[in-house]
């Protein structure tokens, strides 16, 4: 009379699975920022004032080390020929004139350099910086 | 008839892997974003030829010599003496229209500062709550 019924496992749907991955595929596409430049190491000062750079879009990178070894952007730049600094910034801010130079100094530089790196950025207008500094005390 | 029409089926492609697809690219994306934010004391240096006048008694004068001892308005002092007399002085000269504090802070190194040293003392500025900060050009020698 009263026949059991074979029991099925409800199974989940995954009918939808593959929309819920591309959503997720395009929101890491999209906030992927593929990083550009090496960089040389070194080690950056300290702060407590240290803030985030709201866009990582619109940044150009200066890395100097205590050597007076200096990239921009990852392009090697000799001492003796500073001006070349001010030539590279001036291309980069010609095609995004919302630029800022990101100044990844190491800590044991003397403020000569700096200050070097500093008036070429002047000469080519570019007077918005960021001096890259790690946060100082816990956690980050 | 003998030439009977085949009843068309309606071809699919197959996309039980599409799901698959999709993991392998999320995890490329995944694997190749970079989290770590770039941090950093933002800072406006000055144009060039735009020569500003300002009340004397709104500038507030720092000195950083070669061994990183610092000189404010003329007297030696330690950084948590620079911090509480800059807090004062801020307070002391009231703030702008614009609600911003009037003093401006002047910062002035030596050639051979360190580097670290000077952000110490940019931090502490800033700490202390000025936003007028202006980096005057080390002397050359």
């Amino acid at each position: 009379m009263f026949q059991k019924k074979p029991k099925q496992p409800p199974g989940i749907s995954t009918a939808s699975l593959p929309d819920i991955i591309f959503m997720l595929l395009f929101f890491f596409m999209v906030t992927t920022v593929i990083k550009k430049t090496q960089g040389i190491p070194l080690v950056t000062p300290a702060a407590y004032q240290t803030k985030k750079i709201e866009s990582k879009r619109h940044l150009a990178y200066i890395w100097a080390d205590e050597k007076g070894t200096i990239t921009v952007d990852d392009m090697l730049v000799s001492p003796k020929n500073l001006g070349q600094i001010s030539k590279l910034i001036r291309t980069r801010l010609d095609e995004d004139n919302r630029l800022i130079v990101s100044l990844k100094i190491d800590k044991r530089a003397k403020m000569g350099l700096v200050t070097d790196i500093q008036e070429q950025l002047r000469d080519a207008y570019a007077v918005r910086v960021n001096y890259s500094t790690r946060f100082k005390g816990g956690g980050g | 008839m003998l030439l009977e029409k085949k009843k068309k089926h309606g071809y699919e492609i197959n996309s039980s892997s599409m799901a698959d697809i999709a993991f392998l690219l999320l995890i490329f994306f995944l694997v190749t974003t970079t989290m770590d934010m770039d941090k950093g004391i933002p800072m406006v240096l000055p144009e060039r030829g735009g020569e500003l006048k300002i009340n004397p008694k709104n500038i507030a004068k720092i000195l950083v010599n070669a061994s990183g001892e610092v000189l404010f308005d003329g007297k030696g002092v330690s950084d948590l003496e620079l911090k509480e007399l800059l807090a004062t002085r801020i307070k002391e000269r009231g703030v702008d229209a614009d609600g911003k504090p009037k003093l401006l802070v002047s910062i002035k190194t030596d050639r051979e500062t360190e580097y670290d040293r000077y952000i110490t003392i940019l931090d502490l500025v800033k700490d202390a709550g000025a936003t007028k900060i202006s980096i005057a050009e080390p002397e050359k020698d």
